[in-house]
């Protein structure tokens, strides 16, 4: 079993949900793979399919169309599957938590393993929630 | 029957070309981040990403399509791959001396793992995976010819013998081919045949993360990606070996002849990698055009230099 952990968390391959968002957190995410953070030194690589993602990040408010969206996405991944909500919205909602077409915070449609709270969080930060998320595994 | 078995399986075969594979993955990652001036994943990051998937996700099989063709492809890719890198390993290797006509035995089954990404594909059942496996046609059909010009073109300098381990005695007698003109530019040619056939960057139409989501691969999870992955370190070992066999003198492994043949390995993958990293993925109609009437145009340029003895 040690064996298997250790592999799963040397190597996070990321899939990115981005909801209803500002874009701020989409670019603050964006930064953590660029040259100056570098993610890829711990292994965690941004891939384009579900079917390949060990980490499904959140971000940005979820609105009644983004809910079904999620759920879907949810249960095509495979499963030893993390899920990491970055930002204040995906976290609680933020300034739109009283909103009309808000569907609550992501939390309460899929399980999720780790908060990133900010507005938005700085790569420092969402490198710090990853570490501490792979701290657990 | 057990030397057989030992050879497919472990030194030259699945095992061997498997690590070194593995190591020379790490090498193109690395030097990749080192162009974009980044610090690039630790050594061991293929072999975690392998057992990742193979130990700790769950496999989904397609809902619409065929399960048992979708599973087998990635299988059947590993065999060629391992198959095309045994006959290639144990001439270069001086285990065996091959047999008569090994080189277009070698030649058809390095395109198995191409064909195994498309029957695989097809059969998940996805609407993207079409789009990338017929890309994938398109491309085969594109290089495939270059690739036989370039063979035909060895074949030529040494008059007529179409096993490896004669080429490869030929050259060690006498000068490595790419010492000449038509050498040369049969290794530019090959350089990227292979860079098609491994898909890297400038022809990677068919696996494209940003417009159809890793294409041939967008089903695949778990173990059977794993697979497709192993597929990968093998065939990013043989073709820069096979190159080696063909221009660059094959491999001595006495002394310090060892340290050459190592470093002509990582030499060919360091090009593979700085083509791949200076250069923009190209549209499927470009490559085949790229193909048809450039690569083949350089090709019979250096078959015409051979007949006339440069």
């Amino acid at each position: 079993m040690g064996f298997k952990n250790y592999c799963f968390k040397k190597s996070l391959w990321v899939f990115h949900f981005g909801g209803a968002s500002c874009n701020n957190c989409d670019i603050e995410i964006l930064d953590c793979l660029t040259p100056r953070h570098d993610l890829e030194r711990f292994g965690i690589l941004l891939v384009g399919s579900i079917r390949h993602a060990d980490v499904l990040l959140v971000n940005g408010s979820i609105n009644r169309r983004d809910k079904d969206r999620l759920i879907e996405l949810y249960n095509q991944a495979p499963k030893p599957l993390l899920v990491v909500a970055i930002g204040a919205c995906g976290c609680t909602g933020g300034i739109f938590a009283e909103g009309n077409t808000f569907a609550g915070p992501v939390d309460k449609i899929i399980p999720v393993n780790a908060y990133i709270p900010g507005c938005p969080p700085k790569p420092e930060a969402i490198i710090a929630g990853i570490v501490k998320l792979v701290g657990t595994i | 029957m057990a030397v057989n078995l030992f050879y497919f399986l472990v030194f030259p075969g699945l095992l061997f070309t498997a690590v070194t594979g593995a190591f020379l993955s790490w090498f193109d990652r690395k030097i990749s981040a080192r162009v974009q001036f980044r610090q690039g994943p630790p050594l061991l990051q293929p072999f975690y990403d392998f057992f990742k998937l193979l130990l700790v996700k769950e496999t989904i099989l397609p809902k619409h399509g065929s399960p048992l063709i979708f599973l087998l492809a990635p299988v059947f890719a590993v065999f060629g791959a391992t198959m095309a890198g045994v006959f290639i390993l144990l001439p270069l290797l001086n285990i065996t001396s091959g047999f008569r006509g090994d080189l277009l035995v070698i030649f058809y089954l390095l395109t198995i793992p191409s064909f195994s990404y498309i029957i695989g594909a097809l059969a998940s059942g996805n609407p993207l995976a079409a789009v990338g496996s017929s890309r994938e046609m398109k491309l085969i059909m594109s290089y495939e010819l270059t690739f036989l010009l370039v063979i035909a073109g060895i074949i030529m300098k040494t008059e007529q013998k179409i096993d490896l381990y004669s080429i490869i005695q030929a050259q060690q007698a006498g000068a490595p081919f790419i010492g000449s003109i038509s050498g040369v530019i049969l290794f530019i040619v090959g350089i990227f045949c292979i860079q098609a056939k491994l898909a890297l960057v400038p022809f990677d139409m068919p696996e494209a993360e940003a417009e159809i989501t890793e294409g041939i691969f967008i089903e695949y999870s778990g173990a059977a990606y794993a697979m497709i992955k192993l597929t990968k370190y093998i065939m990013l070992f043989i073709l820069p070996a096979f190159l080696i066999a063909l221009l660059m003198n094959g491999f001595r492994l006495d002394g310090i002849h060892i340290l050459w043949a190592v470093l002509k390995v990582l030499a060919v993958v360091l090009v593979l990698t700085l083509i791949r990293n200076t250069n923009p993925r190209v549209k499927i109609k470009q490559a085949v055009s790229f193909f048809f009437l450039w690569m083949n145009l350089l090709a019979v340029i250096a078959l015409v230099l051979i007949s006339f003895g440069y």
